[in-house]
């Protein structure tokens, strides 16, 4: 390769996408590097503490599309407290600063201010994708900024973020010269649209493949949009609710036997079980179902649309299809690839919708199965264990048991043989998640068989030090550790302090780590970042190294000290 | 769920595995957490978790409970929940949804809509949305600023029926006192109103 001329190796590189790939090529050599960092369009930053803005900037100049991601996972689940960080603004200031051509932008967990929306959307006149996740601190004015000024805007896609609605006008910013959109997803803004502004947008959207609805846009639009978009891929009903005598309902009827594109479905944020049969004939073309955020719809409803769903490869619902739905799944999915089985009502444990039985009967039933999220009332080692003989193809295995300790209903043991035989079996586990009575016994099968794994979850599991030794030990591919309430401590934490730098990061809130040992792996570790969160009223850091720290979250980095940290976090 | 008493502890024999090891105890109310070398627990305060409804079980076991859960532990048993458990993103959305759909009657118009007033937080946001609704209409503004639609200069009063079957003038209770005696709206021409001698502006103001 050393003889080839610059273009011909750079030519070579344009066939290597993956991330990982091109990262690896690029530490081959100096030409290589080099070669590489002018022909990079894409990056992919999934701790944005890890680096800075300038020198993502300086390294590559030919930065296309940038990924984020900003708070660690459990952020997700309140535990992480409100402006801890992970704002995208210095980033959008810095690239706009810049003669980066920025054409797509995807957030996970940020913080995005309407400014930074504005800002992008004045800054980059090819941009034409924003995808945000989880993000919050923007509101519907910062979206009105990005259909304004984004002329050749192919992509704006808005899943499960925390938007302040102030008026429904940013739909109608989308001028009469914007045809070029791809993909418009919404379903997570709560007000009120303007539904005939809706309908003129779609009519001029004639590459038109994805559009996810929110729950004000009624049925009778969804049927005008439908005829203006027959050519959808990708469909997110909002409201599904109308009197099946009507004409309205007959004519949507009519129209949806034309979307013959359409493979995936989700939406039904308010449904009427009685519409459903419309939807039927779609069925059979579906690849993934997405009916998670329909609670209006019951098990036997559930049932009933899934029987149709003979292609499915993906499907997320909710955990009141029952034991006995999800045995319909098995007996009709044969494609079934993924599977997400969400709680309806986790506190209302009188009306067990899904246990180890569903389970058993999908992993019988699916040969495919390689993704699988259950959250359940109840499981079983035998359970597990059969589980583990049926699939041996998984990637990712979350298992969340709605009782925090449970243990085996039928024998009141642990789970630890059940989880092992599941790690034992899928030798390409890549994320884990555990639940249910544990002790250190699951720890050491996951540490001797989970070659793969790069994510694990952990809630209060474990016995002692020895747990998470074996995890850390063992796991060489380890990447994310996240752990709360599990009794490990200081011995576990700094065993092998050069661990933390082979992997993204560690999260442990309510264990036994002392501040004086976060002290001592931050004071060994310069390439960590050891954040101590620390929400009581107290705000005295120069407190005793003994006392036990409620949460931690560390992480490696290329520079250093946040500069945007608030109060209540300490930098060690 | 069984409504125990999360202070007790359990004895177990579990196959060998070396329960003196474990560094957990349940602590008595009012102890702090404490290490074995006696420095208490920082930041231990903890807004949201009380008690949870432990299912322990009838047998002998001796359970390991993390932090949450023995803090959860000390207070009387009510049925609340841990933080951050169970570990799922915007579960309140896909669950039993609390909302607050009310018919929307406009004079004049063939059919009626409905809206969720839980999306709103003030009468500013439900009023604009209503006009966007109805976009043929324009809505007389709570504060008495007029705006007249420029096609039928047509005003209209919003107006709602309470919970004592009153119709009442949209604008004069606090926003949430209304959210919730609200059971439907009706958008009344203004000239038929003014007849009925509700031209008095409320009294909540736009920052409500």
């Amino acid at each position: 390769m050393n003889y080839f001329p610059d273009e011909v190796v750079e030519h070579v590189f344009d066939f290597i996408t993956s991330h990982k790939d091109r990262n690896s090529v690029s530490l081959v050599c100096k030409s290589w590097y080099k070669i590489e960092r002018y022909s990079r369009q894409r990056v992919f930053i999934g701790n944005c503490y890890s680096i800075t803005p300038q020198r993502l900037i300086a390294r590559f100049p030919g930065l296309k599309s940038l990924t984020l991601k900003g708070k660690p996972h459990f952020a997700d689940f309140n535990l992480v407290p409100h402006d801890w960080g992970g704002f995208v603004d210095p980033w959008i200031k810095a690239l706009a600063k810049s003669r980066i051509g920025l054409e797509e932008l995807r957030l996970k967990r940020m913080v995005v201010s309407d400014d930074s929306l504005e800002l992008l959307s004045k800054s980059f006149p090819n941009f034409k994708s924003l995808v945000l996740v989880s993000c919050e601190g923007f509101t519907t004015d910062g979206v009105a900024a990005i259909a304004a000024n984004c002329r050749f805007l192919r992509e704006l896609d808005l899943q499960e973020n925390e938007v302040e609605d102030h008026r429904g006008h940013w739909l109608s910013c989308f001028p009469e010269s914007c045809t070029s959109l791809v993909s418009l997803n919404f379903a997570c803004l709560k007000g009120e649209i303007n539904l005939a502004s809706l309908e003129r947008l779609v009519a001029r959207s004639p590459n038109l493949k994805s559009l996810r609805l929110n729950r004000v846009v009624p049925l009778d639009t969804l049927q005008k949009l439908l005829m203006r978009a027959p050519q959808l891929v990708d469909l997110g009903i909002g409201s599904y609710v109308d009197d099946p005598s009507s004409e309205v309902f007959s004519k949507l009827k009519a129209v949806i036997q034309l979307c013959n594109s359409i493979r995936s479905l989700s939406g039904f944020l308010e449904v009427a079980p009685c519409c459903m049969s419309a939807i039927y004939p779609i069925c059979e073309n579906l690849t993934f179902l997405n009916l998670s955020y329909a609670p209006g719809l019951q098990g036997n409803d559930l049932t009933k649309l899934v029987q149709h769903c003979r292609k499915l490869q993906r499907l997320w619902i909710l955990d009141c299809i029952g034991d006995k739905g999800l045995g319909v799944v098995a007996s009709t999915c044969k494609e079934l690839q993924e599977l997400r089985v969400f709680p309806s009502d986790p506190f209302d444990a009188g009306n067990a919708a899904v246990t180890e039985e569903g389970l058993v009967l999908i992993s019988a039933g699916c040969p495919k199965l390689n993704s699988l999220l259950y959250f359940c009332h109840q499981m079983t080692n035998a359970a597990l264990i059969t589980v583990a003989k049926n699939c041996t193809n998984f990637i990712r295995f979350r298992l969340c048991i709605l009782d925090p300790v449970k243990a085996d209903p039928v024998t009141n043991q642990p789970l630890d043989e059940g989880f092992g035989a599941i790690v034992r079996s899928n030798k390409s586990l890549k994320r884990l998640s555990l639940s249910g009575l544990l002790t250190d016994q699951v720890f050491l099968y996951i540490g001797m068989y989970a070659k793969r794994l790069e994510m694990l979850s952990i809630a209060f599991a474990g016995d002692s030090n020895k747990g998470m030794l074996y995890v850390l030990n063992g796991c060489k591919k380890l990447r994310k550790l996240e752990i709360r309430d599990c009794p490990f401590g200081d011995v576990a934490l700094l065993e092998d302090m050069g661990k933390y730098e082979t992997m993204r990061s560690l999260w442990m809130s309510s264990c036994e780590v002392t501040l004086g040992a976060c002290k001592t792996l931050a004071k060994k570790m310069p390439s960590l970042n050891v954040e101590i969160i620390n929400e009581s009223e107290q705000l005295e850091f120069s407190l005793d190294d003994r006392l036990l720290v409620d949460k931690m979250y560390l992480y490696r980095t290329l520079v250093g000290h946040r500069k945007d940290k608030p109060e209540y976090v300490l930098l060690l | 769920m069984s409504s125990e008493n999360g202070k007790r502890l359990l004895e177990t024999d579990a196959g060998g595995l070396n329960f003196e090891a474990t560094e957990l105890t349940l602590g008595l109310p009012g102890e702090p957490r404490v290490t074995s070398d006696g420095g208490a627990k920082l930041g231990s305060k903890r807004g949201f978790s009380e008690t949870v409804d432990l299912k322990l079980g009838d047998n002998n076991r001796e359970v390991k409970l993390g932090h949450s859960l023995q803090e959860a532990a000390k207070s009387p048993v009510s049925k609340t929940q841990v933080v951050g458990w169970p570990p799922v993103r915007g579960f309140a959305k896909r669950g039993k949804k609390s909302c607050k759909y009310v018919k929307v009657a406009v004079d004049g118009a063939p059919y009626l809509r409905k809206v969720d007033l839980e999306i709103y937080n003030s009468y500013q946001q439900l009023l604009t949305s209503l006009e966007d609704m109805f976009s043929c209409f324009t809505i007389r503004n709570y504060l008495n600023e007029k705006k007249i639609d420029q096609v039928n200069g047509i005003e209209y009063m919003p107006t709602y029926e309470d919970k004592d079957g009153d119709w009442m003038l949209v604008g004069d209770v606090p926003w949430q006192m209304f959210v919730e005696s609200c059971k439907r709206l009706r958008l009344m021409k203004s000239s038929e109103a003014v007849g009925l001698g509700l031209t008095t502006g409320p009294k909540y103001s736009s920052t409500n």
